[in-house]
């Protein structure tokens, strides 16, 4: 990319008046673009942000790899007895944590949106109003596949070698995303009340940091006190983790994947009408 | 349905107010289809709110308004299939290059994606975007990107636009190039609604011009009748002590008419478009033993038609430093 924007050889063209004339004469109006298109219109927007910001991609993937490697390697003996065996436990765990933390930033990346002024454009045009906001989330939802496959291929590399194969691995990382697009609207709605993308970032991890670290990712809750294990088995992540853990294991219990849908399907009921409200009166 | 009204926009009494500020305080438009409108007024007096509103984007506390024959609150969306807004923060993303830019928008109209390709090659290469088509927006000078930004809202052939300040920051030249491709979009019957801060702007480009200020209309009339009241332009004196203004006053009161001192102590002007009668008038005061600091002669500015029409210099609103229209609204 360039590093002096806007020099150029020579007088810089401008437009020219006769063709910007013809420009204008020669477009009749097509039909309005289909809710579908219009999302996955805004999918493919989001896709193009993944190639030229990479930048997003990597503060959310280097984290949870180095969690991988320290946990791993520093605490994998103790808590496990080894570090092979810790890592069949916590793999699962960062693969659900990094594609979680992965969803602050679709509110982070709708707040910066909105502090643009490209959200006006796209809310005065003719198109279906929840399409900018689904269609991000489908966007999404592919940087959610790639966070997690990052980790899964990292496990599979220290020697990760989960039961249920290749199948199984694919239906963990489908419900880890399934969970995470519902988990995004909450990010969303917080991206659309908060002032400034930073404060979105700082609100959004406050809540998911402590909710993630106090679920059985890391460790096993049975040595937790009495109440935190009490909160840690009913935390949503440690359901969804340990739902995860089951389907690359070939264990899973069809109640854990069940409440894990609920979660998402409530959280999108939820939070998805209220961002698309927000969103119409930003 | 569109009734064929031969008024664009049609706005009665809209009202909007955030938290404690009237920002708009019962505005009232007519807009003659085919026609450029120019709305002027200072930063905060209540332009891109009344913009806002009339784009659908946001909904009126009060009053009513139709744009194309369409109600802005009943039928949002027929607005918004015959309107583009180019935003006083350019509506493009820094984040995409320029072609994509506009293909996004041109698939979002329901182009198909080969057409929409097509559209943005044809329009890259009208607005003098082809060379920087495959770079991203966030490396585009100011120029450029309002350039992309208007090649942005006729992707499809609005009927009507909406333009926010277009030109608020921009250099000469590029200032220019805007003018131009505003007038290549009337020529081809867009109406335009124009808000500025610029009276030259308005006279530029408008065929009738509404003066807002603190949310209300406070003039209305052709270029020409607006400048006539408040004189088409003025001579600008300043001299070497304010110990000799009320001397000068009464010079250029009886050489040219009306006078008005200027907060400036040693500062006055008078209203005056010749320049003969100009060059007569300093002579007068040099005569009168008037010692001149400089003097000028020009077009009235945005102060002078606020301090003829209101009696007040041109006042940003309390609060509203820094012209960010959405971070006003969030904030409410």
């Amino acid at each position: 990319m360039s590093a002096n924007p806007t020099t150029q050889a020579g007088p810089p063209p401008g437009a020219d008046a006769a063709a910007v004339r013809k420009a204008i004469s020669s477009t009749p109006r097509p039909p309005r673009a289909s809710a579908l298109s219009a999302a996955l219109t805004f999918g493919w927007r989001g896709m193009l942000k993944v190639k030229h910001v990479p930048e997003q991609l990597l503060d959310v993937t280097i984290t949870p790899v180095m969690f991988v490697l320290m946990f791993t390697y520093l605490f994998g003996g103790e808590v496990a007895g080894s570090t092979g065996a810790y890592l069949d436990y916590i793999l699962p765990g960062i693969l659900v944590m990094s594609v979680l933390f992965t969803t602050v930033y679709s509110g982070v990346a709708l707040n910066t949106d909105l502090t643009k002024g490209v959200v006006d454009r796209f809310r005065s045009l003719p198109i279906w109003r929840p399409a900018p906001l689904v269609g991000s989330l489908l966007g999404d939802s592919v940087r959610y596949l790639i966070a997690g496959t990052v980790i899964i291929v990292l496990g599979v590399i220290l020697g990760y070698r989960p039961d249920a194969g290749v199948g199984g691995v694919l239906a963990a990382l489908a419900l880890v995303v399934v969970f995470a697009f519902g988990l995004s609207w909450v990010f969303t709605t917080i991206g659309l009340v908060m002032r400034s993308p930073n404060a979105v970032m700082n609100a959004g991890f406050m809540g998911i940091f402590p909710l993630t670290f106090l679920s059985n990712v890391f460790v096993d809750p049975d040595t937790l006190p009495a109440g935190l294990e009490a909160f840690v088995d009913v935390n949503p992540i440690s359901i969804l983790a340990t739902a995860s853990r089951g389907l690359m294991d070939g264990n899973a219990q069809a109640g854990d994947i069940a409440i894990v849908l609920a979660v998402a399907a409530a959280l999108t009921a939820v939070f998805a009408p209220l961002t698309t409200r927000l969103y119409r009166k930003a | 349905m569109t009734t064929h009204s031969p008024l664009a926009i049609e706005a009665t009494g809209l009202v909007k107010s955030f938290g404690e500020t009237r920002a708009v305080d019962g505005v009232d438009l007519a807009v003659r289809s085919g026609s450029v409108y120019g709305v002027l007024g200072p930063n905060g007096a209540g332009k891109t709110t009344t913009i806002r509103m009339l784009a659908t984007l946001i909904r009126p506390d009060a009053g009513a308004a139709r744009v194309l024959g369409h109600d802005i609150v009943e039928e949002p969306d027929a607005v918004r299939g015959a309107v583009t807004l180019t935003g006083q923060l350019a509506s493009v993303d820094e984040d995409l290059t320029g072609r994509e830019n506009l293909i996004l928008i041109g698939r979002l109209l329901g182009l198909k994606r080969p057409a929409a390709k097509d559209r943005a090659a044809e329009l890259l290469e009208a607005f003098g975007l082809s060379e920087a088509a495959g770079r991203l927006v966030k490396t585009y000078s100011g120029g450029m990107r309002r350039r992309l930004d208007l090649a942005a809202s006729i992707v499809v052939t609005p009927r009507l636009m909406f333009l926010d300040e277009p030109t608020t920051g921009l250099d000469p030249r590029s200032r220019n190039q805007v003018w131009d491709i505003i007038r290549a979009l009337v020529a081809e019957g867009t109406t335009i609604l124009l808000c500025t801060q610029y009276l030259e702007e308005a006279d530029q480009l408008a065929d009738g011009i509404a003066v807002i200020d603190q949310g209300k209309v406070i003039a209305e009339g052709t270029p020409g009748q607006l400048k006539a009241s408040v004189g088409s332009g003025a001579l600008h004196v300043r001299l070497l002590g304010p110990e000799q203004r009320p001397e000068a006053a009464r010079v250029l009161e009886r050489e040219l008419g009306a006078v008005t001192l200027e907060p400036d102590p040693t500062a006055l002007s008078a209203s005056c478009s010749d320049a003969d009668r100009a060059a007569e008038a300093i002579a007068q005061l040099t005569r009168s033993g008037v010692r001149i600091a400089d003097f000028s002669l020009g077009q009235p500015s945005l102060d002078e038609v606020f301090l003829a029409l209101t009696g007040h210099a041109a006042q940003e609103a309390p609060g509203d430093e820094q012209p960010n229209p959405i971070e006003e609204e969030r904030a409410a």
